[in-house]
């Protein structure tokens, strides 16, 4: 077996808040490590501070990754002591990331229209998605769901990279089932959808789930678990799923963490 | 250049960095090349196909982490199939570890491990996840020699016996394996720990309880293989919360032949390698000719004179 694999350290570029929640790292990174794929992850040792001492690696999917600049990027959360830790970086600091991780998505040569779905952190873990279909010349319905407008992460991203957007609330009540469930009715029936993608919501994987079983639609899920490992020693970050009749239990980090969205079981998952 | 060789029983081990059960499979060749580790050693086979426990399976302490994995295992059958035939060109010699609920299991589980490849049988008579309340043969002497005489009679393989640090006796258990046949005592597997979260009340395993390891367990361990080493005569493997070069160094002054590196590994994947190198350079530096040279040197303690010590007041 082949080292493919790196533990490297690498320098902040910048480390600011992308909205209420949400922060984005810029990292100068060595090419070695930036042979990624939309989905995948990398393992994160965050720093020790005066208040936090992170001891295991925490998983972070990539939000953006660039050869020719030799930049990696996530957008994070900072809900954690691994988090909180990460928020103190400053530019010029260096952490030490391993990489990159798991499987990602996968695109089948034949499809040209895809339909991503997600909330939260799963609109950061999708966005490379975009950037691939775009690279590919297929094109890309992101259906974005947040609690407020402002919350909403990487809708640019999204554009940037050729997308059509259709941003879904809380606040403006347009998030809920029945209108999402419209949205990607209509999506289907109009332009036509080849594939779906979803990340970061039970209720939305749910709704993805059924309306893609009824359409006949392949479908794949970025899942979330916590890891101690991140490369499939430890057997910690196991998740149920339902293939071929029975349940089963995968390693996030290893057989994921993007999953056919069939297999998922919503209520197990992030 | 010292001598890094080592020998632990009839087997002698290139040089003394070896991975910790359970933190280990051949993933980590994705990190480096396998091959210049002094022995591998895979997570606990079972003889039949287990599930594993709840999640979360573990969680992070200060200076450590809580695990509860509980292991799963695909059984010895599919073990003996898929893993062996894939250990056979990494080089280093393949330590198997196997866990049973019974003297008897054990026994059947050792034969069926006693093939070409293998090249020890590492018996884990001390995960606190399997037997009920964590008791497990290697809280007490007479369980640790009825499992350990049992398994010997079922192989030829080289034996190793993983101690706990949940017993009280570890001297006598440890007397009790070497009598029982074992060619060498490994200390030491987790310790039995607790973590709530206060928000929930509720406890931070899917399981409640898990095994301590990492840093934390370091000190315990390190008492431990002390302890064994200087109650037995055969080899005593050094494991737990080893993370850097002077652990290593520490483990083998108080005796051990070798360590295991576990938890670390999740942290530094590469980190066996390194300090392969860094021990190798330390003994360089110091002049030590030979690793044996380091094993068991620790130096009487070095108490303050007594006068110097305040006395009681009466």
């Amino acid at each position: 077996m082949t080292p493919k694999v790196h533990e490297a350290l690498v320098e902040v570029v910048s480390n600011d808040a992308a909205n209420a929640d949400y922060r984005l790292l810029h990292l100068a990174a060595p090419d070695h490590i930036l042979d990624c794929k939309p989905g995948q992850f990398f393992q994160i040792l965050c720093p020790e501070t005066g208040a936090e001492r992170p001891f295991l690696r925490r998983p972070m999917s990539i939000y953006g990754w660039d050869r020719a600049q030799g930049r990696l990027s996530f957008l994070y959360k900072v809900s954690g002591a691994g988090t909180r830790a990460l928020a103190g970086l400053r530019p010029g600091d260096r952490i030490d990331v391993l990489g990159p991780l798991g499987r990602g998505f996968t695109l089948a040569p034949d499809w040209r229209r895809l339909l991503v779905l997600a909330r939260g952190v799963g609109l950061a873990t999708l966005a490379p998605l975009a950037a691939e279909a775009q690279r590919r010349g297929l094109a890309l319905t992101a259906i974005c769901s947040a609690r407020t407008p402002e919350l909403a992460l990487s809708l640019d991203r999204f554009r940037a990279h050729g997308a059509e957007v259709r941003l879904v609330t809380d606040s403006d009540g347009t998030s809920d089932p029945a209108r999402v469930r419209a949205l990607i009715e209509d999506e289907i029936a109009g332009p036509g959808v080849d594939a779906v993608f979803t990340c970061g919501s039970r209720r939305l994987t749910s709704l993805l789930q059924e309306i893609a079983a009824r359409h006949g639609l392949p479908g794949q899920i970025a899942m979330e678990q916590q890891m101690a490992c991140g490369l499939g020693m430890c057997q910690c970050c196991v998740r149920p799923f339902r293939r071929d009749g029975r349940i089963v239990h995968d390693r996030v980090c290893r057989e994921g963490p993007v999953f056919p969205l069939a297999e998922a079981i919503p209520e197990a998952a992030a | 250049m010292t001598d890094l060789t080592t020998r632990i029983g009839s087997l002698t081990l290139a040089n003394p960095i070896m991975p910790a059960s359970g933190t280990f499979s051949a993933e980590l060749g994705e990190v480096f090349d396998l091959s210049c580790l002094g022995a591998l050693v895979t997570k606990t086979v079972t003889e039949a196909r287990r599930g594993g426990n709840p999640t979360p399976r573990v969680c992070e302490i200060e200076g450590g982490m809580l695990n509860s994995i509980g292991i799963p295992s695909k059984g010895i059958d599919a073990f003996l199939r898929d893993q062996v035939p894939l250990w056979r060109d990494v080089g280093a010699p393949l330590v198997v570890s196997i866990s049973a609920d019974t003297a008897e299991d054990f026994a059947r589980a050792a034969e069926k491990m006693t093939v070409p490849g293998v090249a020890a049988i590492e018996a884990n008579i001390s995960c606190p996840n399997i037997e009920a309340d964590g008791h497990a043969f290697a809280m007490l002497p007479d369980t640790t020699f009825e499992a350990i005489a049992r398994i010997r009679a079922a192989t030829h393989l080289p034996l190793w016996a993983k101690l706990s640090p949940n017993t009280g006796v570890l001297r006598e258990v440890a007397r009790a394996a070497e009598a029982a046949g074992a060619d060498a005592l490994v200390t030491t597997n987790t310790a039995l720990g607790l973590a709530i979260d206060v928000r929930t009340r509720r406890p931070k395993l899917g399981n409640v309880t898990g095994g301590i390891s990492g840093p934390a367990l370091k000190p315990l361990a390190l008492r431990m293989t002390w302890q064994a080493a200087s109650s037995v005569a055969i080899p005593v493997i050094g494991c737990g919360g080893i993370a850097t070069r002077d652990d290593v160094l520490e483990f083998l002054i108080a005796g051990a032949s070798a360590v295991q590196v576990g938890t670390a590994t999740f942290r530094s994947p590469a980190l066996m390698p390194r300090l392969i190198r860094e021990i190798e350079e330390w003994c360089d530096a110091q002049g030590v000719a030979r690793l044996a040279d380091l094993v068991g040197s620790l130096a009487p303690a070095d108490p303050a004179p007594h006068d110097l010590v305040p006395e009681p007041q009466s």
